[in-house]
């Protein structure tokens, strides 16, 4: 399986490290490389859209043509693991907990509901544990000025909380091949997350 | 599939362990430090390891404050004194503010000295935009940092375009919850500073001057000594640590990591998108840019340039499409490095602690 990482800003090489090993573990043949060009998106067998700014990241991928290609190939069945912003980039509704409503390039073929900054300002970023349906320990999240998933429909699902001060937040959401997380699972150095989408991923994959 | 932007494995991008190992380093070595200064220390060296059961959320954490500029790599931070030139910054592709009273370039006609922004204005800002907001200090000023912490600044940066309140001491950054980024001119001061708890370092280049040869000679500086580090025995890497005044650990990680083990931006007299790449050529891991877009002619088409442009360092014909949103006629006018008296230069301060 060939797994591109898009490049433009943010967390990119965690996830290539990251990506790297979970796919050794998993025992799946595969290689993780950078995707900055629509060409790139071709090349590649899934995708993972990583953490940043979302603003930044979705205007430099509409000016180079990457996002549409990224959505024709989403709605080809391609799948995409989407950390914090990438989360942001894959929702079909985004909102901001302070501005409201504010318009940004999106890919928004996940069928859920962000909140950005949803914690506050990084002051407010935290770690805790997750608890993940099918995950039989808690998962160490860190939330780095995090989005929320507060909701989903169709085809998706949440299956991921943090318990954050009492409020049950959603944390991570699953579509078929598309996965969601507010939080940051490539800094945690436990690969469960990137084990779980690259099977999930697998089934997906065109051969 | 072939690697598309040169082989991943000599990035210097790509570290040889995962984030969650460094940030155990930095435990490891706040322990440590914590058991040689003995228990009636004023402060606390870092906050503890939070335990490996979390029953609740907590904050401020080394994940957390090292963990914040890992998603501003590949950006491009812009200095601004307005709302309005935020909101330019953050339509352009900003991935942060960094709110000042006066642009470098405005500091050094103006003289005198120079502190902290205006709280109001600061915070005006981050009601008006949804990208981070950074705040400069005072070298030294630990009041203005709690000030800036308190009012929910996401990054402060200590710096040397302010004028200093302590030539002989920076803050102690592990010390506040909000991460800090530190200017640097060589291996020793960004492994002082990042010893004192900075989350990000910064070449200090030569600020508010429009020429960006003094920040090329630092990023140069900082990946050549890194380097050399990296072909010496372990009894030479002990002195080389007594020499920059830091423990050994440290000196020993940075040169089996080939690379600082923080985010390394470029900073100071970046002015064009060319400049960008450059520094990113260079092994930035992203840039901040302060007079070079609010002292053009044409702010908003040069600050989405200088956003391409450090995103697609590694693609020259974006670099030339990014060159050719710009005008050269209206870039600052700079100027030269060399006619500027010793005393006239930032960079000095803060260099020898």
């Amino acid at each position: 399986m060939r797994v591109g990482v898009l490049g433009f800003q943010g967390g990119v090489y965690e996830h290539v490290y990251t990506t790297r090993r979970a796919l050794e573990e998993v025992g799946v043949s595969g290689s993780v490389g950078i995707v900055k060009k629509p060409a790139d998106v071709d090349a590649v067998d899934a995708l993972i859209i990583p953490g940043g700014e979302s603003t930044t990241i979705g205007i430099l991928a509409h000016r180079t043509g990457v996002l549409d290609r990224i959505r024709e190939r989403v709605a080809g069945g391609m799948p995409v693991l989407g950390t914090c912003a990438g989360a942001i980039i894959m929702a079909e509704k985004v909102s901001d907990r302070v501005l409201g409503e504010k318009s940004q390039p999106l890919i928004g073929s996940m069928s859920i509901e962000v909140v950005r900054n949803y914690f506050g300002r990084q002051r407010e970023s935290f770690e805790a544990e997750i608890s993940i349906e099918g995950f039989e320990k808690a998962f160490r999240g860190v939330f780095i000025r995090s989005p929320a998933i507060k909701s989903a429909w169709g085809r998706a699902r949440i299956v991921g909380w943090v318990n954050y001060r009492g409020e049950k937040v959603g944390a991570v959401a699953v579509q078929d091949g598309l996965m969601a997380t507010a939080f940051h699972p490539e800094l945690a150095g436990d690969t469960r997350i990137h084990r779980f989408w690259i099977e999930r991923a697998l089934a997906f994959v065109k051969k | 599939m072939e690697p598309l932007y040169g082989p991943l494995s000599r990035s210097i991008r790509l570290y040889e362990v995962g984030f969650h190992e460094i940030v155990e380093f930095f435990y490891k070595l706040a322990e440590a430090a914590d058991i040689l200064k003995g228990e009636d220390r004023p402060l606390p060296y870092a906050p503890a390891k939070p335990p490996s059961d979390l029953l609740e959320p907590v904050e401020g954490t080394i994940s957390v404050k090292h963990g914040f500029p890992v998603f501003q790599k590949g950006g491009v931070v812009m200095d601004v004194t307005n709302t309005e030139q935020a909101g330019i910054a953050e339509d352009a592709g900003a991935v942060a503010v960094m709110v000042l009273d006066k642009l470098p370039y405005d500091v050094r006609r103006a003289g005198g000295v120079a502190r902290m922004a205006d709280v109001k204005v600061i915070e005006q800002v981050m009601e008006a935009v949804t990208i981070p907001v950074m705040a400069k200090v005072r070298i030294g000023h630990y009041y203005e940092a709690r000030i800036l912490e308190a009012i929910g600044v996401d990054m402060i940066d200590e710096s040397e375009v302010l004028t200093p309140v302590d030539e002989a001491h920076h803050i102690n950054k592990w010390a506040f919850k909000v991460p800090f980024v530190n200017g640097a001119r060589s291996l020793g001061e960004a492994l002082r500073r990042i010893y004192e708890g900075a989350s990000m370092i910064r070449t200090k280049g030569e600020a508010g001057t429009g020429n960006v040869a003094e920040a090329v000679r630092h990023m140069k500086q900082i990946m050549n000594e890194v380097w050399r580090l990296r072909s010496l025995p372990s009894e030479e890497l002990l002195r080389v640590s007594r020499e920059l005044g830091v423990p050994s650990q440290l000196v020993e990680f940075t040169a089996k990591l080939g690379r600082l083990p923080v985010v390394n931006f470029a900073a100071g007299g970046i002015a064009t998108p060319a400049d960008a790449a450059l520094m990113m050529w260079l092994g930035a891991d992203g840039v901040f840019v302060g007079s070079g877009i609010f002292k053009s002619r044409d702010p908003a088409e040069r600050a989405a340039a200088i956003v391409l442009a450090t995103s697609m360092w590694d693609d020259p014909e974006s670099v030339a499409e990014a060159q050719r949103m710009i005008s050269e006629e209206k870039s600052m006018m700079g100027i030269d490095v060399r006619k500027l008296k010793p005393e006239e230069l930032l960079q000095v301060r803060g260099a020898e602690s």
